[in-house]
């Protein structure tokens, strides 16, 4: 029982360490990520995407934490 | 990015997690005692040392690709929630990390918790404290030493600073005996969350399969880039907080504590 409630633990900490409070900019950050590899397989460059993505993220994810409750 | 880049990135990176290390050692040896402190001080170091010791040379084989698409895509992750925090502080938006208020607030949950001895440890809830603070905050310099280490090839030099940076913090924290309030903490933090997420970016382009124009030498330009964005982003935080403040009511001061 213990066993599980550390690895349960284990996974609550994880979770928090790399998806934080705002699990939108995880999946956003994933989304990009593969949008990056999808346009490095054409013949358009793809270092832009990332870039992109952290100035659309960056806003969104601060106006979701400000917003009234 | 050079190795004096390397060490200084990573260094920041690590400063920054040692102060919150220290407080919280600090609190636990100074409202209860010092001995069970020290002891979880030294239980945290040895499981973060297993842990780099298993992870550090499982990291090491990973392919440059390959790594440089999952360590970028976590430590864009990390650095983009990282980098909210700091625009949020410096925005009036989050509470200012403040040592002296977060230490007091420790010391007064130390001091009404109740003690118990347990095997060679005299007060179990001083250990406890104490170890939980290294080891969840050294997770956290584990990682960036990790990461920045293992995409520069250079592994021992991101080590060297991360164990500089704790070693420089701790020596202060146990010279003065009080929080390290004049650790410019926050403005550190939003410097740290614009490495981790101009890197990120970076290595996490690179290892999906774009190429840099320049190669190296446009992470400058991304750095001034993510820079730029965020003191924009202050300065609009600020802008609605000024005009909306009567409204909402969502400012806050400065003598809270926050994460």
């Amino acid at each position: 029982m213990s066993v599980l409630r550390g690895i349960k633990g284990v996974f609550a900490f994880l979770y928090d360490f790399i998806v934080g409070d705002d699990w939108l900019v995880a999946v956003a950050v994933i989304i990009a990520l593969a949008i990056t590899y999808a346009v490095s397989q054409t013949s358009v460059s793809a270092w832009w995407v990332l870039p992109v993505a952290v100035l659309l993220i960056l806003p969104i994810a601060l106006k979701r934490a400000t917003r009234p409750h | 990015m050079g190795p004096g880049a390397l060490f200084i990135a990573v260094f920041l990176a690590c400063a920054v997690e040692a102060v919150e290390a220290t407080t919280i050692v600090l609190a636990a040896g100074t409202a209860r005692e010092w001995r069970s402190a020290l002891i979880g001080l030294g239980g945290g170091l040895i499981v973060l040392a297993i842990v780099v010791a298993v992870l550090g040379p499982a990291v090491s084989a990973i392919p440059l690709g390959a790594l440089r698409l999952v360590v970028g895509g976590l430590l864009l992750a990390f650095g983009i929630q990282w980098l909210k925090k700091a625009i949020l502080r410096a925005g009036g938006r989050k509470a200012l990390r403040d040592e002296t208020a977060a230490f007091a607030k420790e010391v007064a949950a130390a001091r009404d918790a109740t003690g118990q001895r347990r095997g060679f440890v005299s007060d179990w809830y001083a250990f406890t404290l104490s170890f939980k603070g290294v080891v969840l905050e050294g997770f956290e310099v584990v990682f960036i030493a990790l990461t920045f280490g293992s995409n520069q090839h250079n592994i021992g030099l991101a080590a060297i600073a991360a164990v500089a940076a704790v070693l420089v913090i701790a020596a202060v924290g146990i010279a003065v005996r009080a929080p390290l309030s004049r650790v410019p903490e926050n403005s550190l933090k939003f410097v740290v969350g614009i490495m981790l997420t101009s890197f990120g970016t970076f290595w996490g382009a690179e290892g999906a399969g774009a190429s840099w124009p320049g190669n190296d030498s446009s992470l400058p330009a991304l750095i001034a880039a993510v820079l730029v964005a965020s003191v924009l982003l202050v300065m609009w935080l600020r802008r609605t907080a000024t005009t909306g403040a009567g409204r909402s009511g969502r400012t806050v001061g400065t003598a809270e504590v926050a994460s």
